[in-house]
């Protein structure tokens, strides 16, 4: 999986960082920086979680073949 | 300026012949302006005030371009007059966009604060219902403007600027607060300044805060904090010193920055929190859910601040369809810098652009039978609010969208976690009398608005401990 985010959408709140920290991290100026953009299957359910709760909708999850 | 031949200036909505154009109509009914503009101009039209036309976009699409747009293409600072003169000159809408947004940045809105943020509530909450439990009969009336007012004065203080700070607060900071939401008369796009009453009672109110927030540093001053564990944000500003060492910022200053701070989630988060406990009297069925889920979340007796961030699916779809229905802000503001196109119409650098939530939220197609209150609509697998960003806009979208809504929402599960598992309310007006005040750009209930309350009757929850005094 590919993780995208629409940084027209994304405000920098933190919620991915708490639900998958060893995939997101948000600066101290709110600037979210993925720290691996193709995160092992293991991480999976993280993922979905800081999809899923992120509050502005910002972050997709792009299935790779 | 070059107009494209093929674009047209959106049209013109119907009335509007006074002096200042629509503007008289915007301070009696804006919702029945707004829709009016919907229904005979379609996604895209304008209407008059005060010598500046008002282009109103409503509908996904136009929606999405407005709240997509950068500042530098549709442009906040202008489009508020009337807040200068309550945040004061040089605060938040003053300042250049870069700084805004460095200062819309808030430490304080992360996600690892929420925790501590709920437990900060729930003892707010606590202690604005201990005089209910200290009473001798434990029923009464409360005003629901009032209380919630001066409930989300204490938990915005304390959560924003330091519990410390709001221990130094009383009502009194309440009822100025107010007279500054009320200083929000649509006449200051004619002049912000104008000598009405309401105006003369605002520049009073900041006055009389300035006065109290100047009291709170004179006794910081006396008696500093012992450590750093102790200082709050009151505390770093008065330690920021210019080179020549004199204070960086004034008294006035620093209550201008706490009043912008605290303006977004006050009358809002108070608002919604009234809406939502009127709609849920209104509604017993629903009320009932919501009561049924959250003493299921806390029949083990867990800490609110640990379940007011877990999901609440009953009592969010009650706030959201309160938020739908009564949104806190009716009609978001631009000012065009460049010129744009909108569904094939042209809007001129200079024109005023507006959104309107009270609307766009209630278009038929995207929430069906879109006056009624439906907290279903929410749940799986309707999901109406995510499957109309551009549209469910009690918070704005995109960019844009409100950076304290997950802020709001922990706040407003944590308020009705206290309350409706200990308390049982009642409307204590004909159901039809409550309504919110549109005269202000600032919408708040009109008074009056009182609900009665008593110690909960029905099942499982703990009725609040009363002081041994009171015992039998």
């Amino acid at each position: 999986m590919k993780v995208v985010v629409d940084r027209d959408l994304c405000q920098g709140h933190g919620v991915c960082e708490s639900e998958a920290p060893a995939v997101f991290e948000v600066s101290k100026q709110s600037v979210l920086v993925i720290l691996d953009e193709s995160p092992p299957e293991e991480l999976r359910a993280q993922v979905e979680a800081a999809v899923k709760f992120c509050p502005t909708h910002a972050l997709t999850i792009i299935e790779e073949d | 300026m070059t107009v494209d031949v093929g674009l047209r200036e959106p049209p013109r909505v119907s009335g509007g012949g006074g002096e200042h154009g629509h503007l008289d109509e915007l301070r009696v009914d804006p919702i029945g302006l707004m829709r009016r503009v919907r229904e005979e101009c379609g996604d895209v039209g304008q209407f008059r005030l005060a010598g500046r036309d008002v282009v109103l976009l409503t509908g996904a699409e136009a929606n999405e371009l407005f709240f997509r747009a950068p500042e530098e293409v549709l442009d906040q600072a202008e489009a508020y007059p009337f807040m200068t003169p309550i945040f004061g000159e040089g605060v938040v809408f003053d300042a250049p966009p870069e700084r805004r947004r460095e200062m819309l940045h808030n430490q304080a809105l992360r996600d690892k604060f929420m925790r501590g943020h709920a437990s900060t509530i729930a003892d707010e909450v606590e202690a604005m219902v201990r005089p209910w439990s200290a009473s001798a009969s434990r029923e009464g009336t409360i005003d629901l403007l009032d209380w919630f007012a001066e409930l989300t004065i204490y938990t915005s203080s304390a959560c924003l600027i330091g519990r410390k700070f709001r221990h130094e607060l009383d009502r009194r900071f309440a009822e100025l607060y107010h007279d500054l939401e009320q200083g929000t008369d649509a006449i200051a796009y004619v002049d912000p300044y104008a000598p009405i009453d309401s105006f003369r009672r605002r520049d009073e109110a900041r006055l009389g805060l300035v006065e109290l927030v100047q009291g709170i540093m004179d006794r910081r001053r006396a008696g500093p904090p012992a450590t750093d564990e102790d200082r709050d944000l009151l505390d770093v500003l008065m330690s920021i010193r210019d080179e020549d060492g004199t204070p960086r910022f004034s008294t006035d200053m620093v209550t201008g920055m706490f009043i912008s701070m605290m303006f977004a989630g006050h009358h809002t988060t108070s608002g919604t929190a009234a809406w939502t406990l009127i709609e849920l009297l209104r509604h017993p069925q629903e009320l009932d859910a919501v009561r049924a889920e959250l003493d299921e979340l806390y029949a083990h007796g867990e800490e609110v601040s640990y379940q007011a961030l877990r999901d609440m699916p009953r009592l969010e779809s009650a706030i959201k369809e309160a938020l739908r229905l009564h949104p806190p802000l009716i009609l978001v503001l631009r000012v065009a810098k460049e010129e744009l196109e909108v569904e094939g119409f042209t809007v001129a650098p200079g024109k005023l652009v507006g959104a309107s939530p009270a609307v766009s939220n209630r278009i038929a197609p995207d929430f069906p039978d879109p006056d009624a209150f439906v907290p279903a609509r929410y749940l799986e697998p309707r999901n109406e609010d995510r499957a109309n960003p551009w549209t469910w806009i009690p918070f704005g979208a995109g960019r844009h969208r409100c950076v304290g809504a997950p802020f709001a929402m922990m706040q407003l599960k944590a308020i009705f976690s206290v309350l409706l598992r200990h308390w049982d309310f009642e409307l204590a007006q004909p159901s039809d009398t409550y309504r919110n005040d549109h005269s202000k750009m600032v919408v708040q209930l009109a008074q009056p608005c009182v609900a009665r309350f008593r110690p909960r009757a029905a099942p499982s929850a703990p009725a609040p401990s009363a002081p041994a005094t009171s015992a039998p």
